[in-house]
C-alpha cells in the first residue's frame, strides 16, 4: 500500500510538472507538443549530470546540479519551438512533433557514441545512476520520500499563485486567449510566449529528469519517455489547462501507471493473473477514454496554436 | 490662451497604392463636444482614424493636441496621449471578468508584480456610478450582453484617464434599448468634459446626440457643420453626393411570373445575437431586377446566405419556381437554376488554387457532357466549354483555360464567375455587389450582361451599396435598413436623396403591403 502511494505520487509528480509546463505553453497561446522531446532532453541532461559527479558529492549539490542541467537543457531545447513558432509563425504542431522526434534519436545518438567512446564493446543507449540517485531519496519509515515530490508540490503552488495572482499571469493568459485584446492595450506578444515557453521548458525538461529516477536507476534512452509527454498534456487537458485541476488529474493518472509497477503487491489483483502488459497499457487507455468523454467540453486558450502576426487586426 | 481644440487634424492626406484614401482632410475636435464624422463604407473615415489612434503615418498633414503638433507613431503612442478607441471588434478576453479585462495593460501591482485588485475595483465602481455605466466588475464577458461589454470598452478608456474618446461604429451591434443608452452615457461623458469623436454612417443617431459632423465622400472631406443648423436631408446629400450619374441602357422590364418567392425569412446573426435577417418577404419576378439596397450591414449579406443556402434560415420559407427550397442543399438550389454571385468572389466564388478551366465547370462537372459514366472528367469537353466562355465574356487571362484563377485581375475573375453564373441559364440569378472594386470598363461590362440576362426573361437580385448602381440597373428597390425592408421604391420616381433617407433608417414605410 506505502509502495503504490509512493509510486503514484512520484509518477504523479512527472505528469504534474509537464502539465503545468504545457499549461504554461498553451496559456501563452503556443501548443507545445514537444514536451516529449523536451522531457527526454531534460532527462538527458540529469542523467550526464549524474554519470559525471564523482561519488562523494554531497547529496544537495547532486539534486542542485542535476535539477540545474535538466532544467538548462529543457529550456534550450524548448528555444527550437519558441523560435519557430513565435518568431517565424511556424506551424506549433508540426514543430512540436519534429522535436519529439529529435529528441530521442538526438538523445540516443550520443550517448551511444558516448558510450562506445569509453568501452567499443557498449553500444548500448543505456546510463546508470545508481549512487548518485540515492541523493534524492529520504526514507520515511518504509516510505520513500523523494525530493522531486515536494518540488512539485511547490512548482504547483507557484503556478497557480503566478497565473491567477500576478500581472505576468494575467498578460500570459490574455496572450493565449486574444492577442490583438493584449496588443492593444501595449503588452508584447512575442515577449509573452517566449516566457510562456520557456517556462514549459523548463518544467518539462524538470519532470524529465524525475521520470527517469522514478523508480529505476538507469535508463535506455532509445525508449524516450515512453508517451509520458503526451500523457502530460493528457492531463493537461483533462485538467482544464487549471493547475489545481492539472494536479488532481496528475494524481488519478499517476495512480494507475504505479499499479504497473505494484499490482503483484494486492493479492487480489495478482490474482486475476492478468498480463503484466495490461497494467502497463492503463494509464494510456484510461487517458484516451477519459478524453474521448470529456475533451468536448474542455476550454482550450481560444487563440491557441494561432501564430500571432502584428500587421493583422 | 485656452485652446479650445483638443485634437486638430489638419491637410491629413492618406494613400495607398492605386487610390487616396484620405485627400486633404481636416478635422478639429472641440473639447468636450460629440463630433461626428459621416460617410459611405470606403469614404475613408476608418482611414482617418486609424491615422489618428497611429496605425498609419499621413503622407501630408499634420496632427495638433492641445494645440501642440504631436506625432503618434502606434496605438500606444496615441493610448499615452490621452487617445482611446472602442474598436468596432471589441478587445477583450472573454474567459476574463470584466475588471481584469479594465486593467489589463496598467495593471496596479506591488512592486513584486503581484496584482492589488482592490483599488482598481474602486476606481471602476466610482466611474462606473459616475457616468452610469452600470458594470460589474466581477462578471464573465462571455457572460455579459453585447452592450455591457462595449461599456467594458468604455470603461478601459476611463480608466485609463482617456480625454480624447473615439467611437467606431459603435451602435452597429446594439438593440435599440442598448443604443438609447449609449447615446446617454456619451451625453453624460460630454458633459464631464472628455472630448468624443463618433464615427457613424446613422443619420438619426448623429442628430440626435452629436454637436457637429464631418461628412467624407470618397475620401475628400465635404464638410463640417453644426447638427442645429441642418437637417437629416442637407446631412444625406453631403455623404451621398449628387454627382456621376451612371446611366444603364435598358428597355422598360416586362415582369412575368413569380421566380422567387421569400415569406418572414428571418436569418441568424453570426456577430451578435440579434437576428441579422427578420421577417422579411418579398418576390422577384421574371424579367425584372430587383435591387436590394442598403448601408453594408444591414443584414444583406445574411438574407443572400438564407436564399442561396450558405447558412441555415431561423424560420420563414423560400420558394423558387414554386418549390419550398428553405432547407434544400445548395446544390440543388444551382441545378433548380438559382444562379450566384457571391459577394466575397474569393471565398465563395472562386478556388483560387484551381486553374481557370475547372473553376468554369465547378457547378457542372457533374454532369454528363462534363463527366463519363466510371467518374473520370472529360478534360477535352471541359477545355473546349471553358474556351468557349473565355471567347463569349471576354475573360482576359496570362494563360488562358489552364491559368490558375488566383494570378488573374479582380476585374477578370469577377467576369469568369459571371460567365459561369449566367451561362447555366438560370432562371433566378442572384447577384451581390458584382462590380465592386472594378473599373469602370468592367463595371459597364457587367452591368450589360445583367440586363441581358434580365431581357432573357429571367429574374435578377441585386445586392448594392452603390447608389448610382441602385438608381440606374435596377427596376424595383427594396431598401433594407437592420435586418428588415423598411421600403420599396421605383427607381424612376425617387431620388438618391430620398433613398439614402430610407437607407440611413431616416425615413421608413409604415407597414409595406
Amino acid at each position: 500500500m506505502i509502495l503504490l502511494l509512493q509510486y503514484t505520487l512520484i509518477f504523479a509528480s512527472v505528469l504534474m510538472l509537464v502539465a503545468l509546463g504545457g499549461c504554461f505553453s498553451e496559456h501563452s497561446g503556443v501548443i507545445n507538443i514537444g514536451l516529449e522531446g523536451v522531457m527526454v532532453m531534460g532527462a538527458l541532461g540529469g542523467a550526464l549530470v549524474m554519470k559525471a559527479l564523482p561519488s562523494g558529492t554531497s547529496a544537495i549539490v547532486i539534486i542542485l546540479l542535476v535539477v540545474l542541467a535538466a532544467i538548462v537543457l529543457g529550456a534550450i531545447y524548448s528555444l527550437l519551438l519558441a523560435v519557430a513558432a513565435i518568431h517565424f509563425q511556424a506551424d506549433q504542431t508540426l514543430v512540436g512533433t519534429a522535436m519529439n522526434l529529435l529528441g530521442t534519436a538526438a538523445a540516443t545518438v550520443f550517448v551511444k557514441a558516448m558510450n562506445t567512446a569509453e568501452d567499443v564493446n557498449n553500444v548500448s543507449s543505456t546510463i546508470q545512476y545508481v549512487e548518485p540517485k540515492k541523493a534524492f531519496l529520504v526514507y520515511i519509515g518504509s516510505f520513500e520520500f523523494n525530493w522531486f515530490m515536494l518540488l512539485a508540490l511547490i512548482a504547483l503552488l507557484i503556478s497557480y499563485f503566478v497565473l491567477y495572482k500576478t500581472r505576468f499571469g494575467l498578460r500570459l493568459q490574455a496572450c493565449g486567449e486574444h492577442p490583438q485584446a493584449a496588443a492593444s492595450v501595449g503588452i508584447s506578444v512575442y515577449k509573452m510566449r517566449y516566457a510562456g515557453v520557456l517556462i514549459s521548458g523548463v518544467l518539462g525538461g524538470l519532470g524529465g529528469i524525475v521520470y527517469i529516477t522514478a523508480g529505476v536507476s538507469e535508463w535506455k534512452f532509445e525508449n524516450g519517455v515512453a508517451g509520458f509527454g503526451f500523457l502530460a498534456l493528457a492531463v493537461m487537458i483533462f485538467g482544464q489547462w487549471k493547475p489545481h485541476r492539472i494536479a488532481l488529474s496528475a494524481l488519478l493518472f499517476g495512480l494507475f501507471r504505479a499499479l504497473a509497477n505494484v499490482y503483484t503487491g494486492f493479492s487480489f489483483l495478482a490474482a486475476l493473473n492478468l498480463p503484466s502488459n495490461l497494467y502497463n497499457m492503463l494509464p494510456y487507455i484510461i487517458c484516451l477514454i477519459v478524453l474521448a468523454f470529456t475533451s468536448k467540453n474542455s476550454r482550450a486558450p481560444k487563440a491557441e496554436g494561432i501564430p500571432y502576426d502584428k500587421s493583422q487586426r | 490662451m485656452e485652446q479650445p481644440y483638443a485634437i486638430e487634424m489638419l491637410h491629413i492626406t492618406k494613400r495607398f497604392p492605386g487610390i487616396i484614401a484620405n485627400d486633404d482632410i481636416t478635422l478639429q475636435l472641440k473639447k468636450g463636444e460629440i463630433h461626428a464624422l459621416l460617410g459611405e463604407n470606403g469614404a475613408g473615415k476608418s482611414t482617418l482614424m486609424s491615422v489618428l489612434f497611429g496605425m498609419y503615418q499621413p503622407e501630408e498633414g499634420i496632427i495638433k493636441k492641445d494645440g501642440q503638433q504631436v506625432d503618434i507613431k502606434d496605438p500606444n503612442h496615441a493610448n499615452a496621449l490621452g487617445i482611446g478607441m472602442v474598436h468596432q471588434h471589441f478587445k477583450l478576453v472573454e474567459c476574463f471578468s470584466v475588471l481584469d479585462n479594465i486593467i489589463l495593460g496598467v495593471e496596479p501591482t506591488t512592486r513584486g508584480g503581484v496584482l492589488q485588485k482592490a483599488q482598481a475595483r474602486e476606481k471602476v465602481v466610482a466611474l462606473s456610478d459616475k457616468y452610469g455605466l452600470k458594470v460589474d466588475p466581477d462578471a464573465l464577458i462571455e457572460d455579459i450582453t453585447v452592450g455591457m461589454q462595449q461599456r467594458t470598452e468604455i470603461m478601459k478608456m476611463l480608466y485609463r484617464e482617456n480625454e480624447i474618446l473615439i467611437f467606431d461604429e459603435p451602435t452597429a451591434v446594439l438593440t435599440p434599448q442598448e443604443i438609447d443608452e449609449l447615446m446617454e452615457i456619451m451625453r453624460n461623458l460630454a458633459a464631464e468634459g472628455k472630448s468624443i469623436l463618433f464615427i457613424s454612417h446613422k443619420l438619426n443617431e448623429i442628430m440626435s446626440v452629436a454637436d457637429r459632423c464631418t461628412v467624407l465622400r470618397k475620401g475628400k472631406c465635404i464638410g463640417t457643420v453644426n447638427i442645429a443648423d441642418t437637417s437629416r436631408e442637407e446631412l444625406s446629400r453631403m455623404m451621398v453626393g449628387r454627382d456621376v450619374e451612371f446611366v444603364v441602357q435598358k428597355e422598360e422590364a416586362k415582369p412575368g411570373d413569380v421566380i422567387l418567392d421569400v415569406s418572414d425569412l428571418t436569418v441568424a446573426s453570426k456577430a451578435h445575437s440579434n437576428n441579422a435577417v427578420k421577417d422579411v418577404s418579398f418576390q422577384v419576378r421574371a424579367g425584372e431586377i430587383v435591387c436590394i439596397a442598403g448601408i453594408d450591414g444591414n443584414g444583406q449579406t445574411e438574407l443572400i446566405y438564407g436564399l442561396t443556402g450558405l447558412e441555415p434560415a431561423k424560420s420563414g420559407t423560400v420558394r423558387l419556381k414554386g418549390t419550398d427550397i428553405t432547407h434544400a442543399p445548395i446544390r440543388q438550389r444551382s441545378t433548380m437554376g438559382m444562379s450566384h454571385i457571391p459577394e466575397d468572389r474569393h471565398k465563395h466564388g472562386l478556388v483560387l488554387d484551381y486553374s481557370l478551366e475547372d473553376n468554369l465547370v465547378l457547378q457542372r462537372y457533374f454532369e454528363p457532357q462534363f463527366v463519363s459514366k466510371a467518374g473520370f472528367l472529360k478534360r477535352g469537353a471541359i477545355r473546349e466549354y471553358a474556351l468557349r466562355l473565355i471567347e463569349e465574356y471576354d475573360v482576359r487571362s496570362g494563360q488562358g483555360p489552364i491559368t490558375t484563377a488566383r494570378s488573374m485581375s479582380g476585374g477578370n475573375q469577377q467576369k469568369a464567375i459571371i460567365a459561369r453564373e449566367i451561362d447555366k441559364e438560370p432562371d433566378l440569378l442572384v447577384a451581390v455587389q458584382p462590380t465592386r472594386g472594378l473599373d469602370v470598363g468592367a463595371i459597364e461590362f457587367i452591368h450589360k450582361q445583367i440586363v441581358a440576362t434580365r431581357d432573357a426573361g429571367k429574374g435578377v437580385l441585386l445586392v448594392s451599396l452603390e447608389l448610382d448602381e441602385v438608381m440606374s440597373l435596377s427596376d424595383r428597390i427594396l431598401v433594407m435598413y437592420e435586418g428588415e425592408i423598411v421600403g420599396e421604391l421605383d427607381p424612376k420616381k425617387t431620388t438618391v436623396e430620398e433613398l439614402g433617407l430610407y437607407m440611413a433608417g431616416a425615413r421608413r414605410e409604415e407597414k409595406r403591403a
